[in-house]
């Protein structure tokens, strides 16, 4: 028997169009329906290696970029027919995005996708494995901290807690969600199961009679997450129409968690990350369409859009936030590439994201505006957007556990 | 079936040892320290203890040897003739063999390749290392133009792939190419061992991936070795160190000196993609580590702290001292001035431990006395040098030690002298000994034992380790079965137990990594934990699972179980004994 709200939603949709349906009126929908009980979602994107965030979210407003970057510069917005699909696609008139980006251009303009400029952490560190640490672990500084920000900004569970609230696609559980709660990592959800359902039945019931109460709980855990994506595994997983996943782990990732959280066991907080960035040399090739970075950008977009489409009204519990360890140098170096800099770009992905904006405050790149007379200054820190996503689109209000040490401000995002 | 039985014994003194303690209730852990443990069940502790799990037959040698006596050879390991099948596997594992500047122009990454063809690094002298590293360049740049050629809206071009299949065909006769598409592993393999060197070499470039991966399995070491180069000679380091460590953990007869590498490596941790560190830490724990986990603590010490490795991941070898400290030193500017990170991890993990009574301005202190610790040419091999340009020469109080000024180098050997000798470090280093040796909770008098030994002995370890494994806590209730076993205790204790062979090591290295342990990459100057409740999780567990049904199996590429002891895919009775919570523990 359908509810009242199953057949609002899907006249609704039957009138605008699936796809073309646009959030608010989703939301509105659930409004008039009781307050919905679906847990909200966090999503946490890492890009490893250091994204050229100036030549992601372009300053094409600021001629100090095109002086400082003579060969590698995205190209000012245009409506020339020829030279459009390698420059600049214009978000404010004063920041435009890579062209490789465009299919993330609709989510800007339909205000779901917002962009943060000047991001980053505050250490100085130009070490990836130092400046990706302090990023999972929430804390730019302290090496000694143990456990993961995500892990610690789990919300305290009411009642009994679903054994896939903190899921990470990969093979290690990434350092962000380590810590006293379960989280799993997989490399696959098909993955996740016994190969051998025999033995998988006297697996279950020697842990279960294990004299051993670590072992015997981390059995039962096992095995609870087991069933659950047991029936996941039974059924083909077909993205909703429109969604195309680009080839490649990303993509595949991507996918998967939004198949987890459609299929309702319990996902609370998902990772996924996504290599390569490091660009010192050909990052961008003849074009701005062209090169490491634009093939690197055109993966990630077209990921994060079918994600998007996928997800559809699921978004309105579902934020997603991406993040690299630092940004690279103002200045192009000899070999059409970028160094180790300073501060970033962080984009934040959702139905109830108040997007359609770049936030932060702009500090220029003239040489005495640049953090230590070479790179993009930071004016916010990342943790200013994760405390507002935990805080405001979790609802965890213990930011002091989260990011201890530090009070983060509010930007309005959510 | 003489096998089988071996096996099954294996398990039978195993399970006999799990019923005993299961008997107990609700334990009060301070008893059971004192309750002493049968004598089977003795050897049993030893062996899960001082080795990486116990092989069948191991039981009785050690009954036969005398319990005592085979201890106090583990803690003698020149007194054991060490396996000649373990020198036989790794033999082709030449880089664990390699200085650090021998790494870098034998194993270049495809940067210092290209260095290398412009001149600015110096080629590997073997003529032909020098040979494949030119052709290795000529294709890097041959994919690097395709990448950057690419319309790039497909992740994978086609336009990639399309000269390899071409290849193949161009370069094999119709019969030779069936045979290539076809065949058994082992006829490929004949087939390619037929054909001229040079023909191997176009098809080495021409081959497919999943078709290389066929010949891999049946491959002969060495060429094996040229397939494995193909993904670029600068992850061969790499593998060779995480190959190397299985290999020992399985073969070695020096069972204890494998098991204290590994776990004064995690002490002394350094991540091996950081940078420079890809080529440092062959050496390191060849070098710096492996020598010393008999001897004195204080030599282990000192031997890290000047290590290229350690001064490379905790970043000491940027650190230099104030401007005014540092006399004639021209004002620079963005200098990147003191980094605390070897000073705090000094204190907090290597030496005194986080409770040990030290303060921040005793991190900063000792992080002054640091400065000018440097290395020469970090990209190059590197070697330990001292910058008296850099080091801030003023004085410094360190633990309530004044340095005077002036002290030089010798600031940073008194910073470790001091640490060695302090009380905080005796207790914290025989504590976290008992915690890898006896239980998660060790008994406080134990360790007090141990401590008061490393303090009289001057902190000997080899005195240290006897205390422990003469103890009745060591031998007792409380401590057996008690600890919950690391991923790479569960992989070589596994293939132990099965007695199987291992042709070549890197899929159960990978094994490692997916149950969480990657090896030489723990990101975090920690380690990993020793503490048997973090290695408990869903995933974990299921991995562990899944790995001992694979391996019992005979499913784990390059290792071989004996037909006899193997499982059968509709009896996974071994699977199942390996996989169980018994088998987690040791």
């Amino acid at each position: 028997m359908p509810s009242r709200r199953y057949f609002l939603r899907n006249s609704a949709l039957a009138m605008v169009g699936v796809g073309a349906s646009p959030l608010w009126l989703e939301r509105a929908l659930y409004a008039a329906d009781a307050p919905s009980q679906r847990k909200k979602i966090l999503v946490a994107i890492f890009q490893r290696g250091a994204a050229d965030g100036l030549n992601v979210v372009v300053p094409h407003g600021e001629p100090a970029y095109y002086a400082l970057r003579p060969n590698i510069a995205i190209p000012r917005p245009t409506d020339d027919p020829a030279k459009k699909a390698a420059s600049a696609i214009d978000l404010d008139g004063f920041f435009g995005l890579n062209p490789a980006l465009a299919p993330l251009k609709p989510l800007y303009d339909q205000k779901h996708l917002a962009i943060v400029d000047a991001v980053g952490s505050p250490d100085p560190t130009r070490s990836h494995f130092d400046a990706q640490d302090y990023m999972e672990s929430g804390t730019p500084g302290r090496k000694a901290t143990q456990d993961g920000w995500m892990n610690r900004a789990l919300p305290p569970a009411a009642s009994k807690p679903s054994p896939l609230r903190a899921v990470s696609l990969g093979p290690v559980l990434p350092r962000a969600m380590r810590g006293t709660l379960p989280a799993i990592a997989m490399q696959t959800i098909d993955s996740f199961q016994l190969r051998n359902a025999q033995a998988s039945m006297e697996f279950e019931q020697r842990y279960a009679a294990s004299k051993d109460p670590l072992l015997q709980a981390a059995g039962k855990e096992t095995f609870e997450a087991v069933a659950m994506l047991q029936a996941i595994q039974k059924r083909p997983y077909q993205p909703a129409p429109g969604a195309e996943y680009p080839r490649g782990r990303f993509g595949q990732s991507l996918q998967q968690i939004a198949q987890l959280i459609k299929s309702d066991v319990g996902v609370e907080m998902a990772f996924a990350d996504i290599g390569g960035w490091d660009h010192h040399v050909n990052e961008v090739a003849q074009t701005a369409a062209e090169g490491q970075l634009a093939n690197l950008l055109r993966e990630y977009g077209q990921a994060l859009s079918a994600f998007w489409t996928d997800m559809g009204d699921r978004m309105s519990d579902v934020v997603v936030v991406t993040m690299s360890e630092f940004g690279r140098t103002a200045k192009e170096n000899g070999n059409r590439g970028t160094d180790h800099g300073h501060a970033n770009s962080m984009f934040v992905m959702g139905g109830s994201v108040q997007g359609g904006k770049v936030y932060g405050k702009w500090p220029g790149l003239e040489k005495e505006q640049l953090y230590e007379g070479r790179d993009l200054d930071l004016t916010t820190d990342f943790r200013d957007v994760l405390g507002e996503l935990v805080s405001s689109h979790l609802g965890n209000p213990s930011l002091k556990t989260v990011f201890p040490g530090y009070q983060p401000h509010t930007l309005g995002l959510v | 079936m003489r096998h089988r039985v071996a096996l099954v014994l294996c398990f039978a003194v195993a399970l006999a040892g799990i019923s005993a303690s299961a008997k107990k209730k609700s334990p009060e852990p301070s008893r059971l320290f004192q309750k002493s443990l049968a004598g089977d069940q003795k050897i049993l502790q030893a062996l899960n203890r001082l080795t990486f799990g116990p092989r069948p037959g191991d039981a009785q040698h050690v009954k036969s040897v005398g319990l005592k006596k085979w201890i106090d050879r583990q803690l003698h390991p020149d007194s054991i003739a060490e396996n000649p099948v373990l020198f036989e596997k790794l033999r082709t594992l030449d880089s664990l063999r390699m200085t650090g500047a021998e790494l870098v122009s034998n194993y270049p990454t495809p940067q210092m390749v290209r260095q290398m063809v412009n001149g600015q690094l110096p080629f590997p002298t073997d003529p032909d290392r020098r040979r494949m590293l030119t052709r290795l360049m000529e294709k890097f740049e041959e994919r690097q133009k395709l990448n950057n050629a690419s319309p790039g809206s497909q992740p994978a071009p086609p336009a990639a792939a399309a000269p390899a299949a071409r290849g193949l065909a161009g370069l094999l006769a119709p019969t030779d190419l069936r045979t290539m598409r076809q065949g058994t592993p082992q006829e490929r393999l004949a087939l390619f061992q037929a054909l001229p060197p040079e023909k191997q070499e176009e098809l080495l470039d021409a081959i497919p991936g999943q078709l290389r991966q066929s010949l891999v399995t049946v491959a002969p070491p060495e060429l094996r070795r040229r397939f494995d180069m193909i993904a670029g000679p600068q992850q061969m380091v790499a593998r060779d160190l995480t190959e190397g460590k299985l290999l020992r953990a399985v073969y070695s007869d020096r069972q204890l000196e494998e098991v204290l590498t590994d776990f004064w490596f995690n002490h002394f941790n350094v991540y091996l993609d950081k940078g420079a560190d890809r080529y440092l830490v062959t050496p390191y724990e060849r070098d710096v580590i492996r020598p010393h986990v008999f001897g004195k603590f204080k030599d282990l010490l000192a031997a890290t702290a000047k290590s290229p490795a350690m001064l490379f991941y905790l970043d000491n070898w940027q650190s230099v001292g104030p401007e005014a400290a540092v006399p004639g030193r021209p004002l620079r500017k963005n200098a990147r001035g003191l980094n605390e990170n070897y000073g705090r991890e000094l204190l907090e993990l290597h030496t005194l431990g986080v409770d040990g009574g030290y303060t921040q301005k005793d991190v900063t202190e000792a992080a002054r006395c640091f400065t000018g610790w440097t290395i020469l040419q970090p990209q190059r091999g590197g070697e330990f040098s001292f910058n008296p340009r850099t080091h801030d020469s003023g004085e410094k109080t360190v633990l309530g030690v004044t340095i005077p000024a002036g002290g030089g180098i010798s600031d940073g050997e008194k910073v470790l002298d001091l640490v060695a000798h302090h009380p905080s470090t005796a207790r914290f280093i025989s504590h976290k000994l008992a915690l890898r040796f006896v239980a998660d909770d060790p008994p406080p008098a134990l360790v007090d034992r141990m401590a008061a030994t490393f303090t009289k002995t001057d902190g000997d370890l080899r005195a240290v380790m006897q205390v422990m494994f003469a103890s009745k806590e060591f031998f007792s209730e409380g401590a057996y079965r008690a600890k919950l076993k690391t991923p790479l205790e569960v992989v070589a204790s596994t293939v132990r137990a099965l007695n199987a062979d291992i042709a070549y090591a890197a899929s159960l290295a990978n094994q490692v990594s997916q149950l969480g342990q990657p090896l030489y990459r723990k990101v975090e100057p920690t380690g990993y934990s020793n503490h048997s409740k973090e290695w408990l999780n869903a995933g974990g567990l299921l991995a562990r699972m899944n790995f001992a049904l694979q391996l019992a199996g005979n499913k784990v590429p390059g290792v071989a179980v004996d037909a006899a002891k193997a499982a059968k895919p509709d009896d996974p009775i071994a699977g199942i004994a390996l996989g169980s919570p018994e088998f987690q523990k040791r």
